[in-house]
C-alpha cells in the first residue's frame, strides 16, 4: 500500500468508521444517561423557575473561579490555555475547517497558518506542564489512573503530529499526514470510552449542578 | 538503427554551438541541485556519451507523454538531446511498420543487450491473461518481460507506467499495473506526471550518462532532484496559505488577486514534483500560475483521491452514508439500554425497604 493509498483510506472510510463509532458511543452514553434521570426532589422548591440556574451555570462554568485559582495557578492556567487552543486548532485552521464544512454542509472563515501554528506550539506546551503536574503532584499522581494518561496521550498525539506534519518534521509530510490523521481517529473514537466524554457531558453535568442548588436557593 | 556516433556529435550536425551545450550542462547541474564542479564532468560525459540505445514501448496510454516529449520544448536542447538518442523503437513516432516495426526491436535487443535504456509508457493490464491491450499480437505483459530481460535499466515515463495510473482507476477492468509490480530485476526510475515534464526525462537520461547509474530515488522510485519537494513549498502562492488568504471561486476576488487556491481543490501540500520550479513550456507557467489548482498527477492514486475541486482534506468519501447508520444504531441502542436501567431502577426502588427509627430500637 502506497502512502497515497494509505492517506485516501484515513481521509475517507477510516474517518467514516471513526465518525461511526464516535456517534454511536456517544449516542448510547448519552441517551441512556437521559432517559434513566434522577431521582425526583421532593423538598418543596425555593425557587421556582430553578432550569433558569441551569442554564446560566452552563455558561459561567466557562469563566475560572477565581476564588479557587489560588490553590493551583499553573494547572488553571494551563488547562485553559491548552482547551482554548484545541478550540482554535481544530475549529479556525483552515484545512481543518475545509473537512467540517465537507461534513456537515457550512464552515466558517478560518485564521492564519502561522497564528495556528503558534497557538499549536503553546498548547503542546501546557499540555506538557499539565502531565508533569500530574506526575509531580504526589495526590494528584495516587489519584491518576490509566484513564487519565490515555485520555492525555490521544490528546496530545494529534497536536503533535499535526505540528510536525506542518514543520515537515522527522517524516516525510505525507507520511505524517496519514499518522496525524489516524491519530485523530483515534482521539474520535476514544472519546465514548474515556473521560474525554467531558466533551459533551459537561453540558449536562453543569446544568444539573446549577439546576440542583436554583431549586434549593443557593445563587450560583 | 543506432550509429557508433557520440551526443557531441550528434548535437554538432544538429547546429548546436558547444556554448549551448555547455549552457545545458549547467542547467541541468542545477536542476539536479549538483554542484557547479560537475558541470564539466557531465560535459565530458555527454561528448563521450554514445548514443545510447533507447527502445520505447508505450501500452495502456494516451499518448500524451509522448507529445509532451516531443513537442513541447522543441526545438530546445533538451528535446535535441532527446532526438540523438536512439531511439529505435517507439510505435508512434517510429517510421516503421508492421513486421519491420517489431523487427527494429528485437534487432536492438540483440546488439544491445544488457545496454539499452528501456523507456515504458501506459500501464499493463494482467488481468485475464493480459489480452486488453496488445501490439503486434503479442500482449503489453509479455512484450515488456521479454524487452526488460536485457535492459541496463527501465524508466516509466508518466504516472500510467510508474503507478498504473488512469487505467488503475477504480474499478480498473482491465487489472492494469504499473512496470515496478511486474519486473523486479532491473533498476527502474518513475517519472510520474499526466504528463510528466520534459525536462525531467532528459534530466534523468542524462544523470544516467553521467554516471553510469540511476539517480537517488525516493520510496516511490521518484529522482529526488525532481520530485523531492512538493509543489506546496515550492509554490509562488505560498505565503497566501500562510496568511490564510484563499480563492473561494475561480472568479472572486481572491482568484484574481492571485490568492491560494488550496480550498478550490489544490493538491500541492502532497504532490511531489518539479511543475513550481521548472515549469512547462520553457519555464513559461505552471498550472497554479495560470489560476488552476495542482490534480496531484504525479501521486500514485490520483484519481480516486476524491474530487479535483474540493480541498485536499475534504473526505473523498460520502461519509454520512457511513454514519447515518450509526447514528440510527446508536439512538436505538441508547434508547433501549436507558429503558432497560428505568425498568432496572423501578424495580430497586419496589424491592426498597426502608429503615425506620423502630427498626433501631430492636
Amino acid at each position: 500500500m502506497t502512502t497515497m493509498e494509505m492517506l485516501t483510506w484515513v481521509r475517507g472510510p477510516g474517518l467514516a468508521i471513526a465518525i461511526s463509532i464516535l456517534v454511536l458511543g456517544v449516542l448510547v452514553r448519552l441517551l441512556e444517561m437521559i432517559i434513566l434521570g434522577r431521582n425526583k426532589d421532593l423538598s418543596e422548591a425555593r425557587e421556582k423557575n430553578s432550569a433558569k440556574y441551569g442554564w446560566r451555570t452552563v455558561l459561567t462554568r466557562f469563566l475560572p473561579p477565581l476564588s479557587a485559582t489560588h490553590v493551583s495557578p499553573v494547572v488553571f492556567l494551563a488547562s485553559y490555555i491548552f482547551h482554548i487552543g484545541l478550540f482554535l486548532i481544530v475549529f479556525f485552521y483552515v484545512p481543518h475547517i475545509t473537512v467540517i464544512r465537507e461534513l456537515i454542509g457550512f464552515g466558517w472563515p478560518g485564521l492564519s497558518s502561522w497564528f495556528i501554528d503558534a497557538v499549536t506550539l503553546v498548547t503542546m506546551i501546557s499540555m506538557l506542564v499539565v502531565i508533569w503536574h500530574r506526575l509531580s503532584d504526589k495526590v494528584k499522581f495516587f489519584l491518576s489512573g490509566f484513564n487519565d494518561y490515555f485520555s492525555w496521550l490521544v490528546t496530545i498525539l494529534p497536536v503533535i503530529t499535526g505540528y510536525f506534519a506542518y514543520h515537515r518534521l522527522l517524516l516525510p509530510y505525507n507520511e505524517m499526514l496519514v499518522v496525524h490523521i489516524l491519530s485523530v481517529e483515534l482521539l474520535l473514537i476514544s472519546i465514548p470510552f474515556t473521560k474525554l466524554m467531558h466533551a459533551f457531558t459537561f453540558v449536562f453535568s453543569r446544568w444539573y449542578t446549577g439546576e440542583a442548588a436554583g431549586r434549593k436557593g443557593v445563587k450560583i | 538503427m543506432a550509429e557508433n556516433r557520440t551526443l557531441a556529435a550528434a548535437l554538432l550536425q544538429h547546429g548546436v554551438t558547444r556554448r549551448g551545450f555547455l549552457k545545458y550542462c549547467a542547467g541541468l547541474a542545477s536542476m539536479m541541485a549538483l554542484p557547479a564542479s560537475m558541470v564539466p564532468r557531465i560535459a565530458a560525459a555527454l561528448e563521450s556519451a554514445m548514443r545510447p540505445s533507447v527502445i520505447w514501448l508505450s501500452f495502456q496510454e494516451c499518448t500524451g507523454c509522448t507529445e509532451s516529449l516531443t513537442r513541447s520544448h522543441s526545438p530546445s536542447l533538451e528535446s535535441l538531446i532527446f532526438d540523438v538518442v536512439s531511439l529505435d523503437y517507439h510505435h508512434t513516432l517510429q517510421a516503421a511498420s508492421g513486421e519491420a516495426a517489431e523487427q527494429a526491436r528485437t534487432q536492438a535487443m540483440e546488439k544491445f543487450d544488457g545496454q539499452y535504456l528501456l523507456l515504458v509508457d501506459g500501464s499493463i493490464p494482467i488481468k485475464d491473461g493480459g489480452v486488453y491491450s496488445t501490439i503486434a499480437g503479442m500482449t503489453n505483459l509479455d512484450m515488456l518481460k521479454e524487452t526488460a530481460k536485457g535492459a541496463a535499466a527501465i524508466v516509466s515515463i508518466g504516472t500510467c507506467a510508474s503507478y498504473g495510473g488512469l487505467p488503475h482507476a477504480k474499478p480498473n477492468p482491465t487489472g492494469a499495473v504499473a512496470v515496478s509490480d511486474i519486473i523486479k530485476d532491473k533498476p527502474i526510475i518513475n517519472v510520474p506526471g499526466c504528463p510528466p515534464i520534459p525536462v525531467v526525462i532528459t534530466g534523468v537520461l542524462a544523470h544516467f550518462l553521467t554516471f553510469g547509474k540511476i539517480p537517488e530515488l525516493d520510496k516511490s522510485l521518484r529522482p529526488l532532484s525532481f520530485y523531492g519537494e512538493s509543489i506546496h513549498d515550492r509554490c509562488y502562492r505560498r505565503p497566501f496559505y500562510d496568511r490564510g488568504q484563499f480563492a473561494k471561486s475561480f472568479d472572486d476576488e481572491g482568484a484574481r488577486k492571485g490568492w491560494c487556491l488550496y480550498e478550490l481543490g489544490c493538491k500541492g501540500p502532497t504532490t511531489h514534483n518539479a511543475c513550481a520550479t521548472t515549469k512547462w513550456n520553457q519555464g513559461t507557467s505552471f498550472p497554479i500560475q495560470s489560476g488552476h489548482p495542482c490534480l496531484g498527477c504525479s501521486e500514485p492514486d490520483f484519481w480516486d483521491a476524491g474530487s479535483f475541486y474540493k480541498a485536499f482534506t475534504a473526505p473523498p468519501i460520502n461519509v454520512s452514508s457511513v454514519v447515518a447508520p450509526a447514528l440510527a444504531a446508536g439512538a436505538a441502542a441508547g434508547v433501549a439500554l436507558g429503558l432497560a436501567s428505568r425498568i432496572k431502577k423501578a424495580r430497586s426502588s419496589k424491592r426498597r425497604e426502608p429503615v425506620t427509627t423502630d427498626d433501631l430500637k430492636e
